[in-house]
């Protein structure tokens, strides 16, 4: 069955909770677009042990995380072995240099260029996501657009945003109920029909769901305008937290870490790629 | 002619409800084609149909709104693509002022009108910009990410080809056009 709710949000109180969201919203993009910038394996793996002790301060339990951990494991697998089979010459392109390890075929040879970019895209990937998952079970989902706001989205969009994780249980719901009651007069939506007719039963699930969504809409914003929604040129938030000393202790070190992976690959790499081979 | 770049509260709100119904077609309805990894994703045809109906600003908002939750709900967003499915549904949401469906208007030149702006669009967000994106952002190998274009593109051209015109012709059959009164 579906989940209602997208991100399970229970107040703890700890150091990464206490924080506010702000707080995270910018340490989980300098961090991410840290480990984005740099293919240095060095700068991603402090990355990627911090971003575990991160995750195990938050308090976060792995059965929360699981299914997350097991999807992005399958995704990383599949991509491993299709850049070697699309490109398996890539890494030697960008090194420069050929190590071979073993061959297979003349195009299909397996060299450490290739291994070490490969995994330290591997890395990559690993290193964000339990930043990614920090961020989004300890994050009070009022308080998000809060934050958005306050790094520089105009309060429109991130009322957006906030409208967005409001309605979801909603279309759930919505969408659940509507499916039921087709399936009981008979749509089947199983892999037994062919695409087509499937396809057409699933119109038959979507005229009722959106039809009635664009009613909502009419119902929301008419209530929102009678409110003076967007009269003004900027909003106060309900839900936003004040800033505290840990935050500005927290902002300055990972602007630290960002500022030093740059630093890495300007001064010492002298380009995004780490090069052991030279 | 409409405002293209208007953002109502309606517009806002249009955004909300969309991208909360982008993000749940995206996680649970999709419709397998047989080639593996390759699914019909339902939530552009629906996204598609906002766009229409709503505009660029709305459609774009949508489009990266909903990707970024959805992948969210798998740890971290994957940029170079959601910033390419917003571009596809702010390039269909560039047909917005030549349609008139909330008028009631649907024919078949509109129709073909819609079809050609999502066909330029799932071209340039697929097949230039989620490509293009992922070799500078991610390194990706350009063939291995091109090819990977080229099937997620088609198939979303067909997802917006066929539940987006057909949400687009049911929507103006339940709306009555200006002057549509006669005197008896």
């Amino acid at each position: 069955m579906m989940k209602s709710k997208l991100f399970d949000y229970i107040e703890k109180d700890n150091f990464v909770y206490n924080l506010s969201g702000v707080t995270k919203l910018i340490c989980f993009l300098l961090l991410s677009f840290a480990v984005m910038f740099s293919f240095d394996a060095r700068v991603i793996i402090v990355i990627m042990v911090l971003s575990f002790i991160v995750l195990h301060v938050s308090e976060i339990k792995f059965k929360q995380v699981r299914l997350m951990m097991y999807y992005v494991l399958g995704f990383l697998v599949i991509n491993f072995f299709l850049t070697f089979l699309f490109s398996p010459r890539y890494g030697v392109e960008i090194y420069g240099t050929e190590h071979v390890i073993f061959r297979i075929t003349d195009h299909y040879t397996v060299t450490w260029e290739q291994l070490l970019y490969q995994i330290t895209k591997m890395l990559k990937y690993l290193s964000v996501i339990p930043l990614g998952m920090m961020f989004i079970f300890t994050t009070d989902p009022s308080e998000f657009a809060a934050s958005l706001n306050k790094i520089g989205v105009g309060y429109k969009a991130a009322f957006a945003v906030s409208l967005t994780l409001r309605y979801f249980p909603d279309m759930i719901r919505d969408y659940n109920d509507i499916s039921l009651a087709q399936q009981a007069r008979g749509l089947d939506l199983s892999k037994k029909e062919k695409l087509g007719r499937r396809l057409k039963n699933m119109m038959n699930i979507f005229v009722p769901l959106i039809f009635s969504s664009l009613d909502r809409v009419e119902v929301v914003s008419n209530a929102m305008d009678l409110r003076g929604f967007g009269k003004k040129k900027k909003r106060t938030w309900y839900a936003g937290k004040k800033m505290t000393r840990n935050d500005y202790y927290s902002l300055a070190f990972c602007a630290f870490v960002f500022l030093a992976s740059i630093a890495m690959s300007v001064f010492i790499n002298h380009g995004r790629f780490w090069n052991p081979f030279i | 002619m409409k405002n293209m770049f208007e953002f109502k509260t309606k517009t806002i709100v249009a955004t909300a409800i969309g991208a909360a119904l982008f993000t749940l077609l995206m996680l649970y309805v999709k419709v397998p084609t047989g080639v593996p990894e390759t699914d019909i994703q339902t939530c552009y045809g629906v996204g598609s149909f906002f766009a229409a109906l709503f505009g660029p600003i709305a459609g774009f908002l949508i489009g990266v709104i909903g990707h970024a939750i959805t992948d969210a709900t798998y740890g971290a967003p994957w940029w170079s693509w959601v910033i390419s499915s917003g571009v596809a549904l702010f390039i269909t949401g560039l047909a917005y002022p030549r349609l008139k469906v909330d008028e009631g208007r649907f024919t078949l030149k509109d129709c073909i009108t819609f079809n050609i702006f999502q066909v330029i669009g799932n071209a340039v967000a697929w097949i230039v910009v989620a490509p293009l994106l992922d070799i500078i952002i991610y390194k990706e190998p350009a063939n291995l990410v091109f090819t990977q274009g080229m099937v997620a593109g088609l198939c979303d051209a067909i997802s917006m080809g066929v539940i987006g015109s057909i949400l687009l012709m049911l929507y103006s059959k339940t709306r009555s056009g200006k002057g549509t009164l006669t005197q008896e």
